[in-house]
């Protein structure tokens, strides 16, 4: 997808003058923070599974390159293949060619951020063959042509009635007069179309929420059990993953899981939880005949070697969206590319450069919540002030608000200046705002007075005061 | 900490300085009469949050070096601000992760820094605040001091010794006001989103005064409940305990 970081400002604006987003976005705080407490305060080890899962994948970053090779080698002796790619394109080419030597004309899909990252989906249908979202809020989207808002519920910013009319408009073969206004009826029906791309899709393509080094295996979460109908019914089955998601063991998958759901929905554990290793072998109920792994870097290893590390502990369960405020304000589609809250304000900029992205790090209020939540300890406030310094070194900052921060530290140093100064200014502002005590305009402080009333200076300064009764 | 007297220094944060100075003379008075010698500095200007922030790390570093320097020969350093008291506790040090020297000063100091209710409740253990306060009111948690400081049960426990104060929980004093220092001027339209919730849910509480311990929040606060109309009243946790009962913040 074209990025549209850089437009931040006229994104949310956007968002925040949309009704039915805003109250879209009332309902998403109002429901996965509380299921996230709820779920923590049942299991009084959270956060011990937190510090054991925080060292899983710090071990593992510390030896990727063994656990890759691991990996790599344990879904060769199982029978499937694995593909290395370096960006973006390179996974896209690796993919259409596994579908075209499949002789695909559809794909069936379940939920892939990394699929969105590589933007598979325009790259199969520009040669010819036909994707098809399977998890139910991916499937909305797909129709209305747009892209995900949140990690784990794409298609959170939609009202029932958008997903009604968008399926009023999409499936046609059904009538017209029917009644689409309760989420089942709307479940049902996508029911009724997907099972049947489903048995006839050719290639089914999942995400990974991990994969597992020492066996081979892919791990994929649902709650719709999709993923499970993409990997087993195709002939061909290809998983697609960033290179960060590898786990030694099965244990320390397990250890994972328990975080999982439980940081994103609130639930102890998804309804389905599969663990895939290879094709089909001799004595298989089912399975494809053809498993590729896809482990795409594009841009984390470079991640890997500066102060940003740490993101690629990320496990993708939402909780930071979930709780930031400046994502519950704008929603997803704001940040301008595939990831957004916290987490994508630090990996975007990693991956479509700090050029693009320099707004996502700079519109954080640093409350912290992020971090407070996060079920692998990432300290998102810190890289995003990383990213800060980046964009600063590079004068991405807007130009007066460079000089204003500048023009502050160089009174700050000099504090005889700063104290005749900030005097001099105080008193004045002061005296003109006695009378009321605030101000409802003043120059040059638009952006604090366009939504509040500033409050007047109480004239002399502190330190001046101080000085006149002789203190030190 | 000396058993009589400490010598504690005022680090009054820049807002106070400019904006209020009465929280300053609050904050003198609570530790004064809790025993402690204050002083306040008058090299001290900002903590360096607003470089630190702005990603402009080698001016964060300049002012950092000016106040400990400033700070460093005081047995504590006191801030009415959960924010900066954040900055010079957790943030200092690692200023200096390439410069042991300067890193050892920031970390002493970081060890001697407090935030006002923290110092006053968990190392002065003051009981007995003789303040009055007739109403009610609700206490926002500032973020830095919150979830950088661990500040929540102190303001409470201190506020429940002001006769005739009564506090009214939100279920969300822990939700940001928007303020982020220079975040509600870079994007103004998400900060005053951000705020109207906050007062939406103070309003809620009933309570006729919010308080909390930090100045920016409270301006933003304030400024927002006043543009609106909405007649609750928005002050320091250091004039309350203090028993000043001046113009509340952008009243006259």
């Amino acid at each position: 997808m074209d990025a549209t970081s850089h437009a931040f400002t006229a994104n949310s604006r956007r968002a925040l003058s949309d009704a039915r987003l805003q109250e879209a976005l009332h309902r998403l705080a109002d429901g996965f923070p509380a299921r996230r407490r709820d779920a923590v305060a049942r299991l009084p080890e959270f956060d011990q599974l937190r510090a054991e899962a925080r060292a899983i994948k710090d071990h593992v970053l510390e030896n990727l390159d063994s656990y890759l090779e691991r990996f790599t080698a344990q879904v060769e002796a199982a029978g499937g293949h694995v593909h290395w790619c370096r960006d973006a394109a390179e996974a896209r080419q690796t993919v259409l060619a596994i579908c075209r030597d499949a002789g695909a004309r559809t794909v069936t899909k379940s939920k892939s951020m990394v699929g969105e990252e590589i933007a598979i989906n325009e790259h199969l249908e520009a040669h010819g063959i036909e994707p098809v979202e399977t998890d139910l809020g991916e499937y909305i989207i797909q129709l209305r042509g747009e892209a995900p808002s949140h990690l784990i519920a794409p298609a959170i910013h939609l009202s029932k009635d958008q997903v009604a009319e968008t399926f009023k408009a999409a499936h046609q073969d059904f009538p017209a007069e029917r009644r689409l206004d309760e989420p089942r009826a709307m479940l049902e029906e996508a029911r009724a179309v997907l099972r049947k791309r489903f048995l006839e899709a050719d290639v089914g393509i999942t995400g990974a929420n991990m994969v597992v080094a020492e066996t081979g295996t892919v791990v994929v979460v649902t709650n719709e059990g999709n993923a499970d109908l993409t990997m087993t019914l195709p002939k061909v089955h290809i998983a697609i993953t960033g290179i960060e998601k590898v786990v030694p063991t099965l244990n320390d998958a397990a250890t994972i899981l328990r975080l999982l759901a439980r940081s994103a929905t609130g639930q102890d554990i998804t309804v389905y939880t599969t663990f895939a290793t290879g094709p089909r072998r001799a004595g298989d109920d089912d399975g494809p005949d053809a498993f590729h792994m896809i482990l795409l870097d594009n841009g984390r290893s470079a991640l890997m070697e500066a102060e940003f590390r740490d993101i690629l502990r990320c496990i993708r369960c939402g909780a930071c969206l979930n709780h930031c405020p400046v994502y519950s304000a704008v929603g997803g589609h704001a940040y301008g590319w595939v990831y957004s809250g916290p987490m994508g304000s630090v990996l975007n900029p990693g991956l479509i450069g700090i050029d693009e992205a320099h707004h996502l790090p700079n519109a954080s209020t640093f409350c912290g919540a992020c971090e407070e939540v996060c079920p692998v300890g990432i300290p998102l406030p810190k890289m995003l002030r990383h990213w800060r310094e980046r964009a600063f070194g590079a004068r991405l900052v807007p130009a007066g608000g460079r000089t204003g921060i500048r023009t502050w530290a160089f009174l700050a140093r000099r504090p005889r200046l700063y104290r005749a100064m900030t005097g001099a200014v105080m008193a004045v502002l002061g005296a003109l705002g006695r009378r009321r005590g605030r101000f409802r305009r003043l120059p040059l402080a638009g952006g604090w007075t366009a939504a509040r009333d500033l409050a007047a200076p109480q004239g002399p300064t502190f330190l001046s005061q101080w000085a006149r009764r002789g203190r030190k | 900490m000396s058993a009589v007297a400490p010598n504690v220094a005022l680090f009054v944060t820049c807002l106070v300085d400019l904006m209020r100075p009465s929280v300053g003379f609050a904050a003198v008075k609570l530790l004064e009469d809790a025993g402690c010698v204050v002083s306040a500095p008058a090299v001290q200007t900002c903590c360096g949050q607003p470089a630190y922030n702005a990603g402009d790390r080698a001016d964060a570093r300049a002012i950092a070096r000016q106040v400990i320097e400033a700070f460093e020969a005081f047995e504590a350093v006191v801030a009415p601000s959960g924010s900066c008291a954040a900055m010079i506790k957790i943030h200092y040090p690692g200023l200096f992760a390439d410069e042991p020297e300067w890193a050892a000063r920031a970390e002493a100091l970081a060890g001697r820094t407090h935030e006002l209710t923290q110092f006053l409740c968990d190392v002065l253990q003051v009981d007995g605040i003789a303040a009055q306060c007739q109403g009610i009111a609700t206490y926002h948690d500032g973020c830095s001091g919150l979830r950088e400081l661990g500040i929540k049960e102190q303001p409470r426990a201190l506020l429940g010794q002001v006769a005739g104060l009564a506090l009214r929980e939100s279920p969300k004093a822990e939700a940001c006001c928007g303020f982020g220092g220079t975040f509600c001027v870079k994007y103004p339209d998400i900060s005053a989103h951000i705020v109207d919730e906050k007062v939406d849910d103070i309003a809620a509480t009933g309570a006729d005064t919010v308080i909390a311990g930090d100045l920016g929040c409270l301006l933003n606060i304030a400024g927002r409940l006043q543009r609106r109309g909405l007649a609750v009243k928005a002050r320091h946790i250091a004039e309350v305990l203090a028993g000043s009962t001046g113009a509340a913040i952008g009243e006259s």
